[in-house]
């Protein structure tokens, strides 16, 4: 198709046009994108949704020229993004994952570089950046390493870059991942001012809330383009089928489980006290009792989201059946406190990144950390696994003081962190083998334990892999095996679905609530509210303290005030920090 | 057409390379502190003139020519001199405390010791280290030599010997192996430089994510190459100078050359070895595997094939078809050359033209690996 017949679409606002785009890496590889046609359009987001590896990448590259289609062709504002290259560079803006900054220049440095390569000079050029500076409130950042900075701060530094020559078509690839709730939403705020002047913006994202508030929204699957509107279409497909069960009584756990396990049901998610389902299409309603939820459970419709309709769309969440738990030996537990934090304090020079931290965890029960970048979570977390010595108070597992026999201690940990802490070169036999040796496992036992995790989570076939090659779905099975192969009855997870979709996630959970209900305790740090509502309990960590300790509804009840009557987890965070004394 | 570059980029890509150099401690230890080490190893440490050796004398006779002999032996400047039972020498021999010992019969005194006649005196040396056997064997004997050549010459006999050779060394007078050494080391040092430093410069620009960024803005490939090429050539000609100054002037090892010479041969070489360092960063994209490839493929061959500690013409002629290929070969005989003959063209010039067209081979080659796009 000509970039002549292409003007009607122009006219009505279309930027960026992509007609039939396929794209295959190697030969004979299933292509990244495939036979996909859409538009992006000046004045509004476009969310690009949709599970790891379904080509959201691949697609924002295409736009910025930095990949060539197989087939098919692309225009931005009418010119073609690898013929006319130099044309579309400069009115292209693109924030890759990493943001681009240099970590080791300054703000003002990184501004510099950015502004020169995109030919900003002059008086422009110091309106621009003072623009900018206030526009992402960094004025008094300037001297500043970009290194130095918090998530949020990287996040808005790599916008300022990217906006500098004042693009027509802003491409933004997952640019809030890792990043806080209050930082998140100060960037949909910038873009959505962008927008008001007429920018396109191509927002890739693995929060479907943020996605929910798109114009329109571009949903890929295996390179497929599965849906192309705006996101109520397809929240509204899914309606009616929403169910909230209510006053659950006996664990929400083994509810949710059961649910999962009637046909009717496509997906459920656990949300605080309560569990959240979504029927299938025409199903037969389930009776209350399926559940075994206990005499007071109430069983009510609930308002869709959009992620239920990405789920539907996809096919269904993965199932609420954790192969891996049922493979767990049972840990014996009375409830009895097994992690505790007593006035746990950690400075840095004159910098204190944990004050006084004090909490408990009883065993079974699953305990979350929240807070803004830099709060203090990860210094208070690694001082947990011994990785961190306090400067003082005291941080114990099993009783064990991890000042005093940190690695004894760490034999009943599971640790898994955010970068999923595989050796990427070594195969998934060879790291399974690597950490059952690591975690003393030998001979007889360290190999029941391979074998066992290799038929648990079906590694045979990828035994010879490389973790670097794995998809990401696989790698977080393989980090997570790593971690429980020892069997401990401690679990820490250290952001563990970050970057991760709705789907690959949901079965995360499936296998830590599996775990869960044999009696493993875990503790978890997390960005993602849905996370959160996991949680028994969660620790709100906000400038090195812990501002408030309950369970996520009391979290959300905390919050609620006249105007705010029933937050979501999300705005009980930013509430709740936002009240906090500077 | 806009044009193929852009000052302004350009300059802005160059300044935000040097903030990087600069604020990286290890670029500024690999070209300030490294080479500085390597000089003072190489003009201090590293000797390939033998010093003293230390040797065992076993006197089983204490005539008057035992005693001369021995003081003779305890009088060379080469040999450290103990005396001790065969027993104990034996024993310090296999401990590697001493490198040889001297047998002295208890008939020494008693056979005849006229020029020319059989030494009465075994030479026992430990072969585990063939070099040192050789100098032992060497110094003694040369002990012997003028032992009994002044020996005849105190009796009143003729010298046997009627000529006398004197060796002349040119170009290195005194045969001091430090000023061969330190022109050889220069061109190791210039070699890590360019090599191992650049080796990693792409590589963390991809491993960052900063290459995507900077790919879609509208830099050009040229500027983008020439950024990571003039800083680091600045870098190296500095450390150059600083090395041959040094060499010069806290060394003093004569230097015969000129300065014109000396700047357009490190260039050339400056080039050559950036350009493979380009090139192993371009097609690696990784930082360990650039820094492990460097070692391989620059670092080794400069210190082992470069001629700058083991001979060519020892070496067998496959591996000697080898050193052809490598540029450092071709430095380390302008460096030798500058430093202790001059501006000596027959040499310098094929070295510069060998040297160019490794550089033009490896800057092409990165130009042409260098895409603007990621697939």
């Amino acid at each position: 198709m000509g970039v002549a017949e292409l003007s009607p679409a122009m006219a009505s606002g279309a930027i960026a046009q992509l007609r039939n785009i396929q794209k295959t890496f190697g030969k004979g590889e299933k292509p990244a994108l495939a036979e996909l046609t859409a538009d992006v359009f000046g004045g509004r987001i476009t969310g690009l949704v949709g599970p790891d590896g379904a080509g959201k990448t691949t697609l924002i590259r295409l736009l910025a020229g930095l990949m060539a289609p197989s087939s098919g062709t692309i225009t931005v504002d009418g010119s073609d993004p690898i013929a006319d290259a130099d044309r579309v560079r400069s009115i292209v803006g693109y924030m890759p994952q990493k943001f681009g900054l240099y970590e080791d220049l300054t703000v003002a440095e990184n501004l510099d570089l950015y502004a020169d390569l995109r030919n900003v000079t002059g008086q422009y050029r110091k309106e621009t950046f003072h623009r900018l500076l206030q526009f992402t409130d960094l004025a008094q950042f300037t001297g500043r390493p970009a290194g130095k900075l918090s998530g949020g701060m990287k996040q808005k530094l790599g916008l300022a870059c990217t906006l500098l020559g004042k693009p027509k078509v802003l491409l933004l690839d997952e640019a809030s991942v890792g990043v806080d709730p209050i930082s998140r939403r100060e960037l949909w705020r910038m873009v959505q001012a962008l927008v008001s002047e007429g920018m396109a913006v191509l927002w890739s994202t693995s929060y479907l809330d943020e996605a929910e508030l798109c114009a329109d929204v571009l949903l890929l699957n295996e390179g497929r383009l599965l849906f192309n509107g705006p996101p109520k279409e397809l929240t509204d497909r899914v309606k009616d089928r929403c169910r909230l069960v209510r006053g659950i009584g006996g664990s929400r756990r083994q509810v949710l489980a059961r649910a999962l396990r009637l046909p009717e049901v496509l997906d459920g998610v656990i949300q605080g006290s309560n569990i959240r389902l979504l029927l299938r299409n025409a199903a037969r309603e389930p009776s209350p009792a399926d559940l075994n939820a206990g005499p007071e459970a109430q069983w009510t419709s609930g308002p869709p989201r959009f992620e239920d309709g990405f789920i539907d769309i996809l096919g269904g969440g993965p199932g609420g059946h954790s192969v891996l738990a049922e493979h767990l030996p049972v840990v014996p537990h009375a409830g009895e406190v097994v992690i505790e934090a007593r006035e746990l304090t950690r400075k840095f020079g004159s910098f204190t990144a944990a004050d006084h931290v004090h909490f408990q965890v009883r065993g079974g029960e699953i305990f979350g950390l929240l807070g803004p970048n830099g709060a203090g979570k990860s210094t208070t977390f690694k001082m947990m696994c011994g990785l961190l010595v306090p400067t003082s108070g005291l941080a114990t597992v099993m009783g064990i003081d991890l000042k005093q026999s940190a690695s004894e201690a760490r034999q009943k940990i599971g640790y898994m962190a955010q970068k999923f802490s595989l050796y990427g070169s070594l195969t998934v036999g060879q790291n399974l083998q690597f950490f059952a040796g690591i975690y003393g496992l030998n001979g007889a036992r360290k190999r029941e334990a391979i074998e066992q995790m290799i038929a648990v989570f079906s590694f045979g076939p990828l035994i010879q892999t490389k973790a670097d090659e794995l998809p990401l779905g696989f790698k977080q099975r393989l980090a997570l095996a790593c971690a429980v192969m020892h069997e401990p009855p401690l679990l820490f997870l250290d952001e563990p679905t970050s970057g991760v979709d709705p789907v690959t996630r949901r079965e995360f959970w499936t296998h830590i609530n599996g775990a869960v209900e044999k009696g493993v305790t875990v503790m978890v740090t997390t960005h993602f509210m849905d996370e959160a509502e996991y949680c028994d309990r969660i620790g709100l960590v906000y400038r090195g303290k812990l501002i408030a300790t309950g369970t996520p509804d009391a979290l959300k009840k905390m919050a609620a005030r006249p105007g705010l009557e029933e937050p979501t987890m999300e705005d009980a965070f930013i509430e709740l920090v936002g009240r906090h004394p500077d | 057409m806009s044009p193929p570059l852009s000052l302004r980029r350009l300059v802005a890509l160059c300044r935000k390379e040097s903030l990087q150099i600069l604020r990286d401690p290890s670029s500024l230890l690999i070209s300030v502190a490294l080479p500085l080490v390597m000089l003072v190893i190489f003009g201090y440490g590293l000797n390939l003139d033998s010093s003293r050796i230390r040797v065992g004398l076993v006197m089983q006779d204490d005539g008057g020519d035992a005693r001369g002999f021995a003081s003779q032996l305890d009088g060379s400047p080469y040999l450290d001199v103990v005396i001790g039972s065969q027993i104990e020498m034996t024993r310090q021999l296999v401990d590697g405390k001493i490198r040889g010992m001297v047998v002295m019969a208890s008939d020494f005194s008693h056979r005849g010791i006229g020029p020319g006649s059989e030494a009465p005196f075994q030479v026992i040396t430990d072969g585990a280290e063939p070099n040192t056997a050789n100098f032992v064997e060497n110094y003694v004997e040369g002990a012997w030599r003028t032992w009994q050549r002044q020996r005849a010459a105190d009796h009143g006999h003729a010298s046997p010997q009627a000529i006398e050779v004197e060796a002349r060394f040119w170009f290195n007078p005194s045969a001091k192996s430090r000023n061969y050494l330190i022109p050889g080391s220069i061109t190791i040092i210039m070699t890590v430089i360019g090599a191992l430093l650049t080796s990693l410069v792409v590589a963390r620009e991809w491993e960052r994510g900063t290459m995507e960024a900077l790919l879609a803005t509208p830099m050009r490939r040229s500027e983008f190459l020439l950024c990571k090429i003039l800083p680091y050539y600045a870098l190296g000609i500095t450390s150059l100078l600083v090395c041959v100054g040094a060499a010069i002037f806290v060394l003093h090892v004569p230097f015969r050359g000129s300065l014109a010479a000396l700047l357009l041969m490190g260039s050339a070489f400056l080039f050559s070895t950036l350009g493979m360092g380009l090139l192993i960063s371009t097609l690696t994209r990784n930082q360990f595997n650039a820094a492990q490839a460097a070692l391989n493929a620059a670092f080794m061959p400069a210190l082992m094939l470069s001629g700058f500690i083991y001979e060519l013409r020892s070496m067998p002629p496959f591996v000697q078809a080898v050193t052809r290929l490598i540029p450092a070969r071709y430095f380390v005989t302008s460096m030798q050359a500058l430093f202790q003959a001059g501006d000596v063209w027959s040499v310098l010039g094929s070295d510069l033209v060998r040297l160019t067209l490794a550089a033009v081979f490896f800057l092409g080659l990165t130009a042409q690996k260098t895409r603007r796009r990621l697939d």
